[in-house]
């Protein structure tokens, strides 16, 4: 039986239905399943790929904080988080969130606590690679992202 | 003096030149935002990734701290700026 907190950090790809299927195993307690997932958009065709880079250890270990923090806040029954990084094409998986709870609303609630958490908080940062080969850069961090998590504050 | 490693992320990574290094530092370095002023003087590279001084994000053995944070005691000291994960 799965309880609580899996958290991964890694440059494969995860499967969503594999992830689900492993928090929920043996348990028939769960009535609520929420799962977020984040993905590499084409930018309308001008990226070409994101580089994700990370702080390894530091990673794992401000997600696992935020995850456990959502337990505790909205008694969740289990939380997985898996963040890729290195290169990512348009179209594949970044981020995996799911959230289990008795009911509907803490699952919600849960899953979207630790994205915008995690966003702000745990050290990854994303650089552009264009599709027509000039120079990307670093993502600019974005004050909606702030806001989003400040409202958990309020 | 005390030696401390520092490690670096993103652009201020590459601005700096390195990803981590291992520092002496004065006795007068004493929370994380002396650091950044100690780091601004040892040269142009740490001047550019440093300028904006307070956007720069700081970690301590792997824990996020404000740059009034005392360094005492530090293992590892990280300088990054804000996240973009997710």
């Amino acid at each position: 039986m799965n309880t609580g907190v899996t958290v991964r950090v890694q440059r494969e790809d995860f499967d969503l239905a594999a992830e689900v299927a492993a928090l929920s195993r043996g348990r028939a307690d769960i009535g609520a399943v929420v799962t977020f997932s984040g993905l590499c958009r084409d930018e309308a065709g001008a990226l070409s790929a994101l580089e994700l880079e990370h702080y390894p250890g530091m990673a794992e270990a401000e997600i696992e904080r935020i995850c456990r923090e959502a337990v505790k806040r909205f008694a969740l029954q289990a939380v997985t988080a898996i963040h890729r990084f290195g290169k990512i094409m348009p179209g594949e998986n970044i981020v995996l969130v799911i959230a289990a709870s008795p009911h509907r609303q803490a699952a919600f609630d849960g899953a979207n606590f630790v994205m915008d958490f995690l966003k702000t908080s745990a050290p990854f940062w994303k650089k552009e690679h264009h599709a027509d080969g000039s120079a990307g850069g670093w993502v600019s961090a974005k004050d909606a992202d702030d806001t989003a998590r400040d409202r958990w504050s309020q | 003096m005390s030696t401390i490693n520092l490690v670096y992320f993103s652009w201020v990574r590459e601005r700096i030149g390195k990803g981590e290094e291992t520092l002496e530092l004065p006795a007068n370095v004493v929370t994380v935002a002396d650091l950044l002023a100690h780091l601004k003087t040892l040269g142009e590279q740490y001047e550019a990734a440093l300028e904006h001084q307070n956007v720069i994000r700081a970690a301590i053995n792997q824990e996020h701290v404000d740059h009034g944070e005392p360094i005492a005691g530090a293992r590892e000291i990280a300088l990054f700026p804000p996240m973009t994960g997710g």
